[in-house]
């Protein structure tokens, strides 16, 4: 069990960037429509968010950020929504993933696409980051104080 | 020894750096990689795709449209691939004597 730092600066320097680290997550994720970036990419950086609240604030502290009994729930929300829009297509009338088969019709298809495809970039980022923050608690869970 | 290794990184940074230059402008249909023929003798993948992407789905990301769009089942199975690595090591690494 970690327990974090005594020093102020630490921590306090942990939350502001740890929620700059969102911040960008987030824009990375939302911007793989423009300019580098995406679900794998994003979720990576949520989770380094969550794990540097982890080590800064201790494994007890910062389970308001996120519980740790959460996180493996979220990555598997983040792979259950792929999976499920996927076969949203597939009751529509389309073929898997065929994105263009959802029934709004105000919408052009290449737009449907570029929704869709925003989803699927969500889930992927919310199962990456769900999967990196329960493989980190796990692992420091039985680690022990060093002082 | 150390100098040596330095030195040959050196010398290798400034190879990747010299032929970084010869490289095609990134989505140059003319680049000797899309000019590859298929054996049907139609154009290859990539070229169809630098074409139609923004055409078929609105996204200025080719790599986005493909890794997203086009190969969509791909990506699911890395995301599936990476979700079941994950649940594997949060089982294996669970605290022992746990009863739940």
């Amino acid at each position: 069990m970690i327990q974090g730092t005594d020093s102020v600066v630490v921590r306090l320097s942990c939350r502001v960037v740890a929620r700059i680290i969102q911040v960008f997550a987030i824009y990375v994720v939302f911007h793989g429509h423009y300019s580098p970036g995406g679900g794998f990419q994003g979720g990576g950086l949520l989770a380094a968010a969550v794990i540097l609240l982890r080590i800064g604030e201790g494994l007890e502290s910062s389970q308001r950020e996120l519980p740790s009994r959460h996180a493996l729930m979220i990555g598997s929300i983040g792979a259950l929504v792929f999976l499920l829009s996927g076969i949203a297509n597939v009751i529509f009338g389309g073929r898997y993933l065929q994105y263009d088969s959802l029934p709004f019709k105000a919408i052009p298809p290449e737009d449907l696409h570029y929704w869709e495809i925003l989803v699927i970039e969500i889930g992927v980022a919310l199962a990456v980051m769900g999967i990196l923050v329960a493989i980190f608690d796990r692992l420091m869970e039985g680690v022990p104080d060093d002082d | 020894m150390k100098a040596f290794r330095f030195l040959f990184l050196a010398a290798f940074f400034a190879v990747l750096f010299w032929a970084s230059f010869s490289l095609p402008p990134r989505g140059d249909l003319k680049a000797p990689a899309m000019q590859e023929l298929s054996r049907s003798g139609s154009l290859s993948a990539g070229s169809y795709y630098m074409e139609n992407s923004y055409r078929e789905t609105h996204t200025e990301n080719i790599v986005t449209a493909v890794l997203a769009d086009y190969r969509a089942f791909d990506t699911l199975g890395e995301t599936l691939v990476v979700f079941v690595a994950g649940v594997a090591c949060a089982l294996i690494l669970r605290k022992r004597g746990d009863p739940s």
